[in-house]
C-alpha cells in the first residue's frame, strides 16, 4: 500500500539538514596559480600542488578567504578569530593527495542563520533556518568512467581523471538540524537554497550555477513521531543539482523513511545519491562504518586569524540582502508580484536594474528584457545573461526609442543585432542603415506625448483656443531637450489638433 | 684539487687556477673511483653538470659577476626535486620518476650557478638513521666501509667524507642532517624552520622537515646557507626575515662573552665514552676561547621522542598517502578487473619498504578516531613542554650544546631489528625539530675506543642561526691549531681515491 | 600496557591502503606492543593545562594574491603518469560511491 505525503506529515515530523556546497569564482584556485575557467581541455589547469606531485605545497588564496568571511557576515555568522586548515584524510584517485584539504574543528564562519519566507496555509511565515558553520575546503578532480553502458561507474572497464577541478575553491554551509517546518519542509529547504543561491550571488563570490555544480545540495533527512525530541537515523541524499530537485529529493526520502518506519524497517544511515529522472534516491556507500577521516591540523599552512578591522572593512562591502533588496526595488518600481516573480524567475532582475540605473524607464526595461530578450534567448536554448547584449546596450536602445529616433519596431531589429554581435547598438544602426523614415516621426510622438499628458489643454486648442498650444509646446521642447525647431513644432502641434494659423 | 673546501675551491675558480669543467670532472672521477663502494649516489647527472660547469666558465670568461660559490660541484639528497632529474626518495615506489619541476632549493642552487653532480641516497622518505631503509642498497661510511654513515642523509654525508663532493644538501626531520655528519665526521647545518624553503622537498613530516647545508667546515656550510635560504612566497611556512648574517658569524667566529649552555639531560648515561670526553674537551677549547659555559636543564627532553615518534609518523601516513599509483611512479596489478583501490594496496605494499609501512600504520594509529588525543594530541602537548624547556634554557645561555649523537657510527645490520634501539640514535638531535629552532653538528675528534668521529651539536634560537655558527667556527679553529690539520685528513683513503 | 591484535594491525592497513601477509600483521603487532609502550610517555606530562604545538613557528594569514600563474603543460603534468588516454590520467576501475 502506497503512503502519500498527507499521511507521512500526520504521523511524523521531518528533520532536516542541508549541506551545500559553493565553488568560488576567484581567478585562481584555493592552494596553487592555477586558472579555475570552466570547460578547459583535460588536465590543461594543474600544476605540481593540484596534481599532489612530490614536494609540492599549497598557499592559499587571499580572495577566496575574503570570499568567505563575506559569506559568513552575509549568514550572520561570527567570523573566529583564530581558525585553521585540517587534512580530511581518506583515498580516492580524484583527489590527488588522498587528503582533502578543508577543516575540522576550527571552521572560519560559525553560528549564523537565515530566514526564508514561504506560503502557507496561514499566509506567508518566515523560517529560521540556523546555520552551525562555514567552512573552506577544495574540489576534487572530475573522472570519466569508460567502459560501462552509461558513463556510470559500475561496469567501467577503467576511469580516466581531469585534474582541472581539483583545488577549485569550495565553501561548505551546513546548518543545524532544522526542526519545526512539518509539512513545509521540501518547500522550506528549497527556499533556503534558493535564498543561500541569492545571497551569494548578490556577493559576487560565485556563478552559482546548480547545473555546472558550482552551487550543490546534500540534503539530511530523519524522520520522528510527532511528539518525540528523538533524532531518527538520517540519510544523506548526494547529487541535488537544481532547486525542484531539493524539494523533490526531501519529499521522496521522507516517504520512503515512513514506509520503512511503517513497516517496523530500520531506515539505514547512508548516503543516498538523488536520481533526476525517476526523482527517487539510490543507495550509495553505507555509513554505518562511518569512515575514519583521522583529520589533523595541515601542517603546511598556517592558521587564519582575521582581525576585527579586515573583517569590518569586508562587511563594509556588503550589499543589501537579496530578499531586502527585491522588496525596495518592487515598491520603487511599483510593480505587481506576478511581474516580480517572472524578472526573478527569468534571473533578469539585475539587469533590469542596471537597466534603470542608466536612465531606462522601469516599465520600458522591464518589457525589453522580459519580453523580446527572453524570447530570443528561449529561442536560443541560452540564459538571458548568457546573450552577448548588456544592460548599457539596452538603455540605450530605450533612450533611442524616446527620442524618436527609432520606433519599437526598429528597436527591436537593433536589439536582434546586438545580440547577433554585430556591435553596440550605434553599430548596429550604422551598418544595418537603421533610420526613421521620417524626420518628422521623433516629434510627432512627442507632440502626442504632450496632449496624452495634457489633455484638457489639449481640448481647449481643438475648440480654437491657440495661445493654449504654447505650452503643449513649450513641453515638446523639453520633451526633444530642446532640439526641435519650435516653428515646426507649433505647426505640427496644430495640425495635428485640426487648427492652422489663422 | 678535490681535498680543498668549498671555498678554496671557489677561490681558485675566481681566481682563474682551475675551470669548473675541471673541478666537476674531477670530482666525476673520483665518484667513478670510489662510489661502487661507498654508494653515496643513486644517480649521477655527468653531461648536465659538465654543461651546466662550462656555461659557468664561459660567464667567468665574459666577465660576469658571479656568486661566492659558483662553478662549485654539489652532491643533492635524493628527496629534492630537480626538473627532468630521477627523484626517488630511496623508495621503490618512485622508481623512474622526474619531476617536472625544480624544488626551491634547486632553483637557488642554479641561481647561485652551483653545479648538481647527481642525487645522494638516503633512508627511505628520510625515515631512519644508518641510510639501511634505501630500497636501493645501505651507503658505507668512508671512514670504515662496514659502518653506517648515519641517515637519512647518509649519502650526502658520505659523499663528502669520500671527497666525491664538497658540499651537500642534506634535510632534517630528527637529525638526518646533523647524526650523518656526526658520524661521517664532517659538518651539517638544521637551520630554524622556515629559513629554507620546503617547496620541493617531498615531505616526511611537513612540521619538522627542514632543509640544510652540509659540508667539510663551518664557513662552506654558512656559505651554502646563505646560496639557498631566504624567504619563499611558495612554501606558508617560510620566514619572511632577512636571512641571518651566518657568513659573517662565520668568518668571525667570536665567541668572547657568550654564554653556551650545556644541556643536562643530553649527556651522561648511555652516551658512549669517547664521545663524551670529545664533548668535555670541546668545552675546555670554547671556555679557553672566552666562551662561558652554564649548565642548564630541559625536563621534557626525555620525551621528545616519543613525541617524535608520533608526530612524524601521523604527518608521514598523510604524506605519503599521494603514492598510490594513479599520477605517477610504480603501479603494481594492473591486471584486467582489477580495481583502483586494489591496485593502490598492492602497489603500497611493493613499492614501500618495512620501516616506512611501520611509520605508516603507527602514525595512522596515532590520528585515528578515539586514539588521537591520546597519542597525536600528547604528543603535540610534549612539543609545547619541549619549546618551552629551550626559551627558558635560552634565557640563560646564547645557545646550547650536546653530543650530537650518543654514540659512533655502528656497523651496518646491527641494529636493523630493533627499531627502538635504532630509534634512540636521534635523542639529542630531534628537541631541535620539536621547538624548530637551528641546530648544527661539526666534528669534534675521533673517539678513542673506535677511532671513529664523533659530533659536537650546538643549538641557537629561531632565526639567531648566526650564533651556532660563530661557536661553530670558533670550536673548528681552536681543534684545528689543536690537531695542526682537518679531521678528515686523517680518514683511511679508499681504494681507488684520487 | 597498550597493545594491538593482527586485526587491529589489519584494519589500519586497510585505512592505510597498503596490502599485507598475514605475517606482515603479526610481526607488525608484536613490534607495536614495544614501539607504544614507549611512546605512550607522551601521556605522563601532556596535562589539560597544556596547549597543543600543531607548528613550530607562531605565523598567521599567510596568503597569496589571487592571481593565475600557468599551469604545467599537460604533457609535463601527464609525464609520470602509468598510463594515459585522452589527455588524462587513466586508472583502473574506480568501486564506490558514484
Amino acid at each position: 500500500m502506497s503512503l502519500t505525503y498527507d499521511d507521512v506529515v500526520a504521523k511524523y515530523e521531518p528533520v532536516l539538514g542541508l549541506e551545500v556546497h559553493v565553488e568560488l569564482n576567484t581567478k585562481s584556485k584555493m592552494f596553487c596559480g592555477c586558472s579555475t575557467i570552466f570547460g578547459a581541455e583535460p588536465n590543461t589547469q594543474t600544476c605540481p600542488v593540484c596534481l599532489a606531485l612530490p614536494g609540492a605545497l599549497p598557499t592559499v588564496n587571499e580572495k577566496a578567504i575574503e570570499s568567505t568571511i563575506k559569506i559568513g557576515l552575509a549568514l550572520n555568522c561570527s567570523i573566529a578569530p583564530f581558525s585553521r586548515f585540517a587534512r580530511k584524510n581518506y583515498f580516492y584517485p580524484d583527489m590527488p593527495k588522498n587528503f582533502q584539504i578543508s577543516q575540522y574543528d576550527e571552521p572560519i564562519c560559525v553560528n549564523g542563520y537565515v530566514d526564508v519566507e514561504i506560503e502557507t496555509d496561514e499566509g506567508p511565515k518566515v523560517f529560521r533556518i540556523e546555520v552551525e558553520r562555514v567552512h573552506m575546503e577544495e574540489d576534487t578532480g572530475k573522472s570519466l568512467h569508460v567502459g560501462g553502458a552509461t558513463g556510470r561507474i559500475h561496469g567501467a572497464e577503467y576511469s580516466l581523471l581531469d585534474y582541472n577541478r581539483a583545488g577549485i575553491p569550495l565553501v561548505e554551509i551546513v546548518t543545524k538540524i532544522v526542526p519545526g517546518t512539518g509539512k513545509y519542509a521540501p518547500e522550506v529547504a528549497k527556499a533556503y537554497v534558493a535564498e543561500l543561491r541569492d545571497i551569494l550571488r548578490s556577493l559576487g563570490v560565485s556563478d552559482v550555477k546548480m547545473e555546472q555544480g558550482s552551487l550543490r545540495c546534500d540534503a539530511n533527512v530523519s524522520l520522528r513521531l510527532i511528539g518525540s525530541d528523538v533524532l531518527g537515523t538520517r540519510s544523506e541524499t548526494k547529487n541535488v543539482n537544481s532547486l525542484r530537485s531539493v524539494e523533490r529529493a526531501i519529499r521522496g526520502e521522507m516517504i520512503r523513511h515512513a514506509q520503512r518506519l511503517n513497516n517496523g524497517e530500520r531506515v539505514v544511515q547512508e548516503t543516498r545519491h538523488f536520481q533526476e529522472d525517476t526523482g527517487l534516491t539510490r543507495s550509495g556507500r553505507s555509513k554505518e562504518q562511518a569512515e575514519d577521516y583521522r583529520y589533523f591540523p595541515e601542517p603546511d599552512l598556517v592558521p587564519v586569524a582575521p582581525d576585527a578591522a579586515w573583517i569590518e572593512q569586508l562587511r563594509a562591502t556588503l550589499p543589501e540582502r537579496p530578499s531586502i533588496h527585491r522588496k525596495r526595488l518592487q515598491e520603487q518600481w511599483a510593480v505587481p508580484d506576478k511581474e516580480m516573480s517572472a524578472m526573478i524567475n527569468a534571473d533578469v532582475l539585475d539587469v533590469v536594474e542596471a537597466t534603470v540605473a542608466l536612465g531606462a524607464d522601469p516599465a520600458k526595461a522591464r518589457s525589453w528584457w522580459l519580453g523580446e530578450i527572453s524570447r530570443i534567448a528561449n529561442e536560443k536554448d541560452v540564459a538571458v545573461k548568457d546573450l552577448p547584449i548588456a544592460a548599457t546596450d539596452v538603455a540605450e536602445i530605450v533612450a533611442l526609442v524616446n527620442a524618436g529616433d527609432l520606433t519599437d519596431k526598429l528597436a527591436r531589429q537593433v536589439v536582434e543585432g546586438v545580440i547577433a554581435g554585430e556591435g553596440k547598438p550605434a553599430a548596429v544602426i550604422a551598418a544595418r542603415g537603421i533610420k526613421v523614415v521620417n524626420d518628422d516621426s521623433a516629434l510627432m510622438a512627442a507632440i502626442e506625448r504632450a496632449c496624452a499628458g495634457q489633455p484638457e489643454t489639449a481640448q481647449k486648442v481643438r475648440d480654437g483656443h491657440l495661445p493654449a498650444a504654447g505650452a503643449l509646446i513649450g513641453m515638446v521642447m523639453k520633451d526633444t531637450k530642446g532640439q526641435a525647431d519650435a516653428a515646426k513644432v507649433r505647426a505640427l502641434l496644430l495640425a495635428h489638433l485640426g487648427q492652422s494659423e489663422g | 684539487m678535490i681535498r680543498n673546501s668549498a671555498s678554496e675551491m671557489a677561490s681558485k675558480l675566481a681566481s682563474g687556477e682551475i675551470t669548473s669543467v675541471a673541478l666537476t670532472q674531477a670530482h666525476l672521477d673520483q665518484i667513478s673511483a670510489v662510489d661502487k663502494d661507498v654508494h653515496a649516489f643513486l644517480y649521477v647527472d655527468t653531461e648536465g653538470a659538465l654543461a651546466l660547469a662550462a656555461a659557468v666558465d664561459a660567464k667567468r670568461k665574459s666577465g660576469e659577476k658571479l656568486s661566492p660559490l659558483a662553478g662549485v660541484p654539489l652532491a643533492l639528497k635524493d628527496v629534492m626535486t630537480q626538473k627532468g632529474i630521477p627523484t626517488t626518495c630511496g623508495s621503490k615506489i618512485l622508481e623512474g620518476w622526474r619531476p617536472p619541476y625544480d624544488s626551491t632549493v634547486v632553483t637557488n642552487l642554479k641561481k647561485n650557478d652551483i653545479i648538481i653532480l647527481g642525487k645522494t641516497n638516503m633512508d627511505e622518505f628520510a625515515m631512519g638513521s644508518s641510510t639501511e631503509n634505501s630500497a636501493y642498497g645501505p651507503t658505507h661510511n668512508p671512514w670504515d666501509l662496514t659502518r653506517i654513515p648515519g641517515g637519512s642523509g647518509g649519502g650526502s654525508a658520505a659523499s663528502l667524507a669520500a671527497f666525491e663532493a664538497p658540499l651537500a644538501i642534506g634535510t632534517d626531520t630528527g637529525g638526518s642532517i646533523r647524526q650523518p655528519a656526526a658520524v661521517t665526521g664532517t659538518v651539517g647545518v638544521k637551520p630554524t624552520y622556515g629559513g629554507v624553503s620546503r617547496y620541493g622537498l617531498v615531505a616526511f613530516s611537513s612540521s619538522l622537515d627542514q632543509a640544510g647545508p652540509c659540508a667539510r667546515n663551518v664557513l662552506d656550510a654558512a656559505l651554502l646557507h646563505e646560496a639557498i635560504a631566504g624567504h619563499d612566497p611558495k612554501d606558508s611556512t617560510s620566514i619572511n626575515a632577512p636571512v641571518p648574517a651566518v657568513v659573517a658569524a662565520a668568518k668571525s667566529g667570536n665567541v668572547k662573552g657568550m654564554k653556551i649552555g650545556v644541556v643536562k639531560e643530553l649527556n651522561g648515561d648511555g652516551y658512549q665514552k669517547g664521545v663524551r670526553t670529545r664533548f668535555e674537551e670541546s668545552l675546555e677549547l670554547l671556555a679557553a676561547a672566552g666562551a662561558e659555559i652554564v649548565e642548564v636543564s630541559a625536563p621534557n627532553f626525555e620525551y621528545a621522542l616519543a613525541a617524535y615518534y608520533l608526530i612524524a609518523p601521523s604527518e608521514c601516513s598523510s604524506n605519503l598517502a599521494r603514492f598510490d599509483a594513479m599520477r605517477y611512479g610504480l603501479r603494481v596489478g594492473d591486471n584486467d578487473g582489477a580495481s583502483a583501490e586494489s591496485v593502490m594496496n598492492l602497489t603500497r605494499e611493493v613499492g614501500f619498504g618495512r620501516e616506512v609501512k611501520r611509520r605508516i600504520i603507527l602514525g595512522t594509529y596515532a590520528l585515528s578516531s578515539g586514539y588521537y588525543d591520546a597519542y597525536y594530541g600528547s604528543a603535540q602537548k610534549v612539543r609545547t613542554l619541549i619549546t618551552q624547556d629551550f626559551n627558558k634554557a635560552f634565557e640563560k645561555a646564547d645557545v646550547l650544546v650536546s653530543p650530537t649523537c650518543p654514540t659512533t657510527a655502528f656497523k651496518i645490520g646491527e641494529k636493523a631489528n630493533d627499531p627502538l634501539a635504532m630509534y634512540l640514535n636521534d635523542i639529542a638531535t630531534i628537541p631541535v625539530n620539536m621547538a624548530g629552532i637551528g641546530g648544527m653538528s661539526l666534528p669534534s675528534g675521533v673517539a678513542e675506543e673506535d677511532g671513529l668521529p664523533v659530533g659536537f651539536q650546538i643549538m641557537s634560537p629561531v632565526m639567531k642561526d648566526d650564533r651556532m655558527y660563530s661557536v661553530g667556527a670558533a670550536l673548528e679553529a681552536a681543534l684545528l691549531s689543536k690537531w695542526g690539520a682537518p679531521l678528515l685528513s686523517t680518514i683511511p683513503a679508499l681504494a681507488g681515491s684520487k | 600496557m597498550t597493545s594491538l591484535s593482527r586485526d587491529d594491525v589489519a584494519k589500519l592497513a586497510g585505512l592505510a591502503r597498503i596490502e599485507m601477509s598475514d605475517e606482515e600483521l603479526v610481526a607488525l603487532s608484536n613490534e607495536f606492543t614495544v614501539i607504544l609502550d614507549a611512546v605512550a610517555r607522551v601521556q605522563e606530562v601532556a596535562g589539560a593545562d597544556v596547549a597543543a604545538t600543531s607548528h613550530p613557528l607562531p605565523l598567521r594569514n599567510v596568503f597569496r594574491p589571487d592571481v593565475v600563474i600557468p599551469s604545467l603543460s599537460p604533457a609535463d603534468a601527464l609525464s609520470g603518469a602509468p598510463a594515459q588516454e585522452e589527455q588524462r590520467f587513466r586508472v583502473p576501475q574506480i568501486l564506490g560511491e558514484e
